[in-house]
């Protein structure tokens, strides 16, 4: 110890500590991050390293143009690392990625990849970067979901893009909140966690996963009731019920005049 | 005539007091009559004379559409209860089951899920409201475009216009009792548009709600105006306009043997009667078929009144659309600057909500305009004269150009009401649809003025070529010499009365008054009076027509060979 305090007025002394400072804090760090690394990769349900190799030769094949040859993104599109698998099972899973073309936003259309493949391209995307994992079938189950708290609560965080029956809505700019009828639940909870195109992020310290499953309880209880009062016209509320009554309405209460 | 020429004898009264009828039913009658003079009622209406034509249905729809309004109105009544008490949902609809929600809300969904024939009843009285505005809508296009609203009908015409704004306070208020999310959206407009009123508007939001929006009172109050208050006054207004419309009589389209003095067409004891009724049970019949088979208003979706979310779609019924349109329509920014400012005062300032206030001029001007327009348009002509006959649209250009210019004013509003829905059915950018309506509403009412004026003119001129020319009969005729010439068919004679029966007045020029003198008034009148009537095709004179009819017999003897035709066709050469 004699020694350590006899070199303390060392001129090196001040940038040996600054080192040790800076070893320290870079050691703990990468130690933590591949901690949390490795937890990632184990809530990425223990995705085969053959599944993240096949991912991988599907994303440079079908994905690497935009997002990048390490999915370090490009000017055409972003970064994946981190998106997480919930990303992926979402924009793959409903057909909007890969993109048909560019516009306001990725438009639904029938799926390009089977669910073994877009497992494979989310086991990848998983192995690049923390993020959102695929939800567990526990969170899908809406026999456990409540769906009068679920409405309640799409109602104050949802209804005002998807509109209140959930039949979609419009955004600036031609971008648009899509219609959930029909969606599946794994899909619905993959958005809310990832907030794909223009939708924000509802984490799980905003919304716990409980009442992610409330909210689509409530979802699949709407879809599955039909439509108490008859046709729907659309759920799309007074416009559409005006257009009606101009258009078929007027048709038919003239139409005995026209003899 | 003098006093003595009395209808019966004195003989005569008392034998018709003495008279016993012989049956037991007419006994009864007999009775009744006596006490309610029902034959004098009889004799009076049931010879009452109305014209036949299709355009004339939509006052009546209307009025059958409040009948309905009523009655399922009452049946409404017996389950609806307008208070807002806190209550617990405990019914039938599992997604609301245990929410906290007002009474009103509560017993209207009640009335959709719990009461028999309760959702068909609401849906019922729903759609019944939106066909009775747009009967009332169509109803008032018709009189406009037809001037039926010329004297001496302008109090009836502003009668009329009373009855569409009741139709509109009635909708209004009647779509705002449920309580849900979408009605107490549109009482924070109205509340927001109060409070944008500089000064007073904080105590008009207090003084409607009771308190701070949405406070406990307003729904109990919109109640009282929805049930009583506006259903009487709309049933003293049509009680008024159809007391007029005896009055006046009924107009009628031209055609021949219809005069400014006569109605041509069937008496209404037993035609009108028996056709009346049976469409009344069509209006209702078509009603109810909607009503049973598409959804208005789904309140269950909207859930129980919360001043916090907006849902997407939130829009009013069609007749608000408009008002919610132009609100949509105003900018709040022009580049950078905010149009919204504030009015320093030692109280602290008082902000003016100009992006509120401004768009409910064009509103209040357009229904100003629609109100007083019967005098706008006989200053303007200087037309003092009875019409009973209507216009045909074609023949009275400019007016008919002013009613299609404001129908795209109120339709770019409409639209805009419903831009978000626009956009997303469309694939269309919402900002592009307010920016490029910002210039439409200008713009376009403008292009329909121009462009109905000059469809208006040249269906005119074809129906000079019509009386003149006759009709194209599609029937090619080669000549003996080699000539082709398509056979022409002449109107007939009721067709040729509808065609050349109009009046086409010449612009009058300033009129000096008693003293002799131009006023400055009078001269703007006589600008306007030339820009309504500068441009005009007069209908085809008695001479006009006779030299056609000449005409068409030389046409006729042109077919005297080959020669003839040669020799005239080189002296028209030279």
């Amino acid at each position: 110890m004699k020694a350590l305090s006899q070199k303390r007025r060392h001129p090196f002394a001040g940038v040996a500590l600054l080192l040790l400072g800076l070893l320290i804090t870079g050691g703990l760090y990468a130690a933590a991050t591949t901690i949390n690394q490795a937890q990632a990769s184990q809530e990425a349900d223990g995705y085969s390293a053959a599944d993240v190799d096949e991912g991988e030769r599907l994303f440079v094949a079908n994905c690497a143009t935009c997002h990048g040859i390490n999915a370090e993104g490009t000017d055409a599109g972003p970064s994946l690392i981190g998106v997480g698998a919930a990303s992926v099972d979402f924009q793959v899973g409903t057909g909007r990625m890969p993109m048909q073309m560019h516009g306001p936003q990725a438009q639904e259309k029938p799926r390009q990849f089977n669910d073994e493949q877009t497992m494979q391209l989310a086991a990848y995307v998983a192995s690049l970067g923390a993020g959102p994992a695929v939800p567990d079938d526990e969170y899908l189950d809406v026999d456990q979901g409540d769906p009068a708290r679920g409405g309640e609560l799409f109602r104050i965080n949802c209804a005002m893009c998807h509109n209140a029956a959930a039949a979609g809505g419009a955004l600036t700019e031609g971008k648009y909140a899509p219609s959930l009828h029909g969606v599946e639940a794994r899909h619905i909870y993959g958005a809310m966690v990832t907030g794909p195109q223009n939708m924000p992020v509802f984490s799980d310290s905003n919304i716990p996963p409980e009442d992610k499953r409330d909210i689509i309880a409530f979802l699949k209880t709407y879809d599955s009731q039909g439509t108490p009062g008859g046709f729907s016209l659309g759920f799309l509320g007074p416009v559409s019920e005006g257009l009606f009554i101009w258009t078929g309405g007027l048709a038919v209460l003239i139409a005995p005049w026209s003899g | 005539m003098s006093a003595t020429t009395e209808k019966y004898t004195e003989a005569q009264y008392l034998e018709a007091e003495q008279y016993q009828p012989a049956t037991r039913t007419g006994r009864i009658t007999n009775y009744v009559d006596q006490r309610v003079g029902g034959t004098g009622i009889v004799r009076e209406f049931g010879r009452k004379i109305f014209p036949d034509h299709w355009t004339f249905m939509f006052g009546e729809v209307a009025l059958y559409s409040f009948v309905i309004l009523i009655l399922s109105g009452t049946f409404l009544t017996f389950w609806f209860d307008p208070s807002m008490a806190s209550t617990r949902y405990d019914g039938s609809y599992a997604p609301l089951q245990g929410l906290e929600m007002s009474t009103a809300y509560a017993t209207a969904l009640e009335l959709s899920f719990d009461v028999r024939g309760g959702l068909f009843m609401r849906q019922l009285h729903h759609w019944a409201a939106l066909l009775f505005v747009m009967a009332m809508s169509i109803h008032m296009l018709r009189v406009f475009f037809t001037g039926a609203f010329r004297k001496p009908r302008e109090l009836n015409w502003v009668v009329g216009c009373a009855l569409l704004i009741m139709g509109l306070a009635a909708g209004f208020t009647g779509y705002s009792l449920p309580d849900e999310v979408l009605s107490g959206n549109g009482l924070r407009i109205i509340d927001g548009m109060m409070k944008a009123i500089p000064v007073v508007g904080t105590y008009m939001s207090f003084f409607l709600f009771g308190g701070e929006f949405p406070g406990g009172e307003v729904i109990p109050r919109l109640y009282v105006l929805h049930i009583m208050v506006i259903p009487a006054l709309i049933l003293v207004l049509i009680a008024v306009h159809l007391f007029m419309v005896v009055t006046h009589k009924h107009t009628q389209y031209p055609g021949p043997g219809r005069t400014e003095r006569n109605v041509v067409g069937y008496p209404v004891g037993p035609v009108y009667a028996a056709k009346a009724g049976g469409f009344f049970f069509i209006v209702f019949g078509i009603l109810a078929v909607i009503s049973g088979t598409f959804q208005i208003n789904a309140l269950w979706n909207y859930g129980p009144y919360d001043p916090s979310p907006v849902q997407a779609g939130a829009q009013p019924d069609w007749y608000i659309g408009p008002f919610e349109g132009v609100l949509r329509l105003m900018p709040g920014f022009v580049g950078e600057i905010p149009l919204e400012f504030v009015i320093p005062t030692p109280w602290g300032g008082n902000s003016v909500a100009t992006p509120v206030l401004i768009p409910m001029i064009p509103i209040a001007v357009m229904f100003l305009v629609m109100f007083i327009w019967p005098w706008i348009e006989a200053w303007i002509t200087g037309d003092k004269k009875e019409h009973h006959i209507l216009d045909r649209p074609r023949n009275a250009p400019t007016r008919t150009a002013i009613g299609a210019a404001s129908v795209t004013f109120y339709c770019i509003m409409w639209g805009m009401g419903s831009n978000d829905l626009i956009a997303t059915h469309f694939m269309l950018s919402l900002n592009d649809i307010t920016y490029w309506s910002r210039v439409l509403i200008f713009v376009g009412p403008v292009i329909a003025f121009v462009l109905t004026k000059r469809i208006c003119l040249s269906l005119q001129r074809k129906d000079r070529e019509t009386v003149l020319h006759g009709h194209e009969a599609g029937v090619i005729e080669m000549l003996p010499h080699g000539e082709f010439r398509e056979k022409h068919t002449r109107p007939s004679d009721y067709e040729l009365y509808t065609l050349v029966a109009f009046e086409s007045p010449a612009p009058s020029g300033p009129q000096p008054n008693a003293k002799g003198k131009i006023t400055r008034t009078e001269k703007l009148r006589a600008r306007l009076n030339q820009w309504f009537y500068q441009d005009r095709v007069e209908p085809v004179s008695r001479e006009e027509y006779l030299e056609a009819l000449e005409h068409d017999h030389h046409g006729d003897g042109h077919e005297g060979g080959l020669e003839a035709t040669d020799r005239r066709s080189i002296e028209a050469s030279h």
